[in-house]
């Protein structure tokens, strides 16, 4: 059985500008296998083909791309998933491309640096050996630790493409909310006041594109949502 | 944190609210209106004008063409940071587009004050 791929190609010291080329790969009739598998099996036709990747098993989020036109990891994305015909593989969208599917996600992180993805406590004096949490406390930090930064859901969010250097996108706010929450940091207020803007926060219209897309299953929109009330709730 | 500045000064929190604020009372003018056609088997100048010369129907019209001008002004200056990206060509836009959302304001008044 041949499958079938276009692939996003370009290399910025070759090609005056970017293309889709052309692949064939062949596989056994009935079998199914993941689109970073495939890209590999094509890579040993084509050594020149680009892309990241690295545990691939979903966990570090190095394999983000565009797989007939929605943002996921190809790790994880198994071809049967992207139904019949041909699979058309291009780099996330709205980030600058340093070569094929490679993008450069210098943009993504320094939105990500802005909120400050550390604990923070100013307690005088620290417990000398671990921060306790009850039970309801850590439970609250479920769905938004797991994020693995791979940037499916802010290349996908078009709030994020027009507005890269002003809004932090849905996963720099999904952590945030992750840091607003946890019953271990102090600095609730300045982490708010950071966000209190026109753009930061409430650029997210809430489109859910990044909801649709997440591979690990997050909701970044209900966070975003979460901190839009927080402050509200401060300025009222 | 984008200064206010960059962002011309605009709040994130009013904005937001105000525009959910306005989004109420356009709806609820809307839902009316639908009511009222729905309701009223033949419309005529006649019936059209009395609805309008109720005084409770005239605050309710004009509280919705300002919350049409709020909800413009805020919705289309989002819009154009997003779409419009030379600072003199948007400002232009906000500036000619804001004044048609005032003048529908206007007229809308001066319509209202001849019923």
């Amino acid at each position: 059985m041949m499958l079938d791929f276009s692939i996003y190609r370009y290399n910025p010291d070759e090609d005056d500008a970017p293309k889709m080329k052309d692949y064939q790969l062949e596989v056994e009739e009935g079998q199914d296998m993941m689109v970073l598998d495939a890209l590999i099996a094509l890579k040993e036709k084509d050594p020149t083909l680009s892309f990241r990747r690295s545990c691939r098993e979903g966990v570090c989020g190095s394999d983000g791309m565009n797989m007939n036109g929605k943002n996921g990891l190809a790790c994880i994305t198994p071809l049967s998933a992207l139904g019949k015909g041909k699979v058309i593989v291009r780099p996330l969208p709205g980030l600058p491309v340093v070569r094929d599917l490679v993008v450069d996600m210098t943009q993504f992180y320094t939105q990500y640096e802005k909120i400050k993805p550390f604990l923070i406590n100013d307690d005088k004096q620290p417990p000398a050996r671990e921060f306790i949490q009850s039970q309801e406390e850590r439970a609250k930090l479920d769905g938004l630790y797991e994020c693995i930064l791979c940037a499916c859901c802010s290349s996908s969010c078009p709030s994020f493409w027009w507005n890269p250097d002003k809004f932090i996108g849905p996963a720099g706010l999904l952590h945030a909310y992750r840091f607003l929450i946890d019953s271990r940091d102090t600095a609730t207020d300045e982490r708010l006041n950071n966000l209190d803007d026109a753009f930061s926060v409430f650029r997210c219209h809430g489109i859910m594109n990044c909801v649709s897309v997440c591979p690990k299953g997050l909701n970044p929109t209900k966070a975003i949502g979460q901190i839009k009330s927080m402050l509200l709730q401060r300025a009222v | 944190m984008v200064t206010n500045e960059a962002s011309m000064k605009r709040n994130g929190i009013q904005d937001y609210v105000s525009l959910r604020a306005t989004a109420a009372v356009i709806t609820a003018f809307t839902f009316f209106m639908i009511y009222f056609f729905v309701t009223t088997s033949v419309v005529t100048f006649e019936v059209w004008q009395a609805l309008f010369a109720n005084i409770y129907m005239k605050a309710f019209t004009l509280a919705t063409l300002i919350s049409i001008m709020i909800h413009v002004r805020i919705g289309l200056w989002q819009v154009l940071t997003d779409y419009i990206k030379p600072t003199g060509l948007r400002a232009g836009l906000q500036y000619i587009l804001n004044l048609i959302a005032f003048a529908y304001v206007a007229i809308g008044l001066f319509v209202l004050w001849g019923v």
